[in-house]
């Protein structure tokens, strides 16, 4: 043994400082992996309840009725993107949507694509937010310009806040948000506008730089009136909006008569758009 | 003082430039904003002492206690008038006009504010 009193002292010294700071550091860094981890405060009831309690909104497509009525969803995705100002630059790289029809394999890609039924290829999925009810994008938005209505649980945003940052789409497993790389009100040498074919006045546009998508029309929902696109598939019962949360709402009798599926289900964001294919 | 009489006369023809545009508009308060009042109403959401002072903080308050809070999208002014609390659907129905009424102080105390990067305002009919 040739240690030194001195060096002897010192070890022991800090020993004890790691022995007492150790287990309130790692307490510290577990309880905010456990939250993280927790996410909505599910638990093990999955996607039948909403641990936001009192109301979920949400819809039912039913994707039969779109491919049998051919005109459907151009009429849904019309009634939204003109009530809404969504400009169409007329590519894809610019491209903004709310409301989009998506393939069968592109909207679900996780379901086996081998020896696929060929109805499925040619069905339109009507695709827009999810709405769900642990969503990745309100996680990863720094300036909580995207939140969670805590009354109806709708994805919401606040393009006041909004950095342009685009996190959010990347957070999103469903491509349902889009950037805005140009000014939506462009105007032509005529002082027309060139993306948005009849301006509503009742409803703001937004600007370069921030990220837009589907909001569920709640300032609609707020007036008492149901989606745009939903009062566009009138009486076909194509779509189904209500209160995932209320077990006597149509969509709820819907959702317990029909087999639906979700998008993405093992994402674990727990949509609030479910599928009748 | 050497060259006293090119210094004494330059001094004095430098000051009367730098104070000529004081003497020009002497008596003279420049533009005074006078924004446009609505015709069609007689009073606004808040009183228009408060409003002059806080309007901004006001429509920050509507839209964070609307869309984050769940508030009221509806309010009633002091003399029972409904109003929306909104921009476009509330402020610009009274004041129809953006140049005769937000330009007008907006422009005279040089500021820019955002709103109409997004919000749009009412066609104007001239």
């Amino acid at each position: 043994m040739d240690i030194k009193r001195r060096k002897f002292l010192k070890l022991a010294g800090l020993s004890a400082v790691a022995g007492i700071g150790a287990p309130s550091a790692f307490n510290m860094l577990l309880r905010g992996e456990a939250r993280a981890a927790e996410g909505s405060e599910h638990g093990e009831e999955g996607h039948k309840a909403a641990g936001r309690g009192k109301e979920r909104l949400g819809l039912v497509i039913n994707v039969r009725k779109f491919a049998s009525n051919k005109g459907l969803a151009g009429k849904c995705i019309k009634a939204c993107h003109t009530i809404h100002n969504v400009p169409n630059y007329g590519n894809k790289k610019d491209e903004i949507k709310w409301i989009w029809v998506e393939s069968y394999e592109h909207a679900f890609p996780e379901h086996s694509q081998y020896h696929r039924n060929e109805t499925l290829e040619q069905l339109p999925i009507m695709t827009m937010c999810n709405h769900c009810d642990n969503p990745p994008c309100v996680r990863a938005c720094p300036t909580q310009a995207t939140f969670v209505n805590k009354k109806n649980g709708i994805v919401m945003m606040d393009y006041h806040r909004c950095i342009g940052c685009r996190f959010c789409m990347a957070a999103c497993p469903y491509g349902a948000r889009s950037f805005n790389w140009r000014n939506p009100r462009e105007k032509d040498s005529r002082g027309r506008l060139k993306f948005i074919e009849h301006l509503n006045n009742d409803y703001p546009c937004r600007m370069r730089g921030v990220v837009e998508k589907c909001t569920l029309c709640v300032e609609r929902i707020a007036r008492g009136m149901i989606p745009a696109c939903v009062a566009a598939t009138g009486n076909t019962g194509a779509m189904v909006f209500g209160d995932l949360n209320d077990p006597n709402s149509e969509i709820s009798r819907v959702l317990s008569e029909n087999f639906t599926i979700q998008r993405k289900p093992a994402a674990g964001t727990h949509p609030s758009l479910f599928y009748i294919i | 003082m050497y060259d006293k009489g090119k210094i004494i006369p330059g001094l004095i023809v430098f000051v009367l430039i730098a104070v000529s545009p004081i003497i020009y508009n002497r008596g003279n308060a420049g533009h005074v904003p006078n924004p446009e009042k609505p015709k069609n109403a007689k009073e606004c959401v808040r009183p228009v002492a408060e409003m002059r002072e806080s309007h901004m903080q006001m429509v920050i308050d509507w839209r964070t206690d609307v869309i984050r809070d769940n508030g009221a999208r509806e309010a009633v002014t002091a003399g029972g008038v409904k109003y929306v609390r909104s921009l476009q659907l509330g402020c610009m129905k009274c004041h129809t006009s953006k140049q005769k009424f937000c330009d007008e102080c907006h422009k005279y105390a040089s500021v820019e504010p955002y709103c109409w990067d997004c919000h749009i305002a009412p066609e104007e009919k001239d």
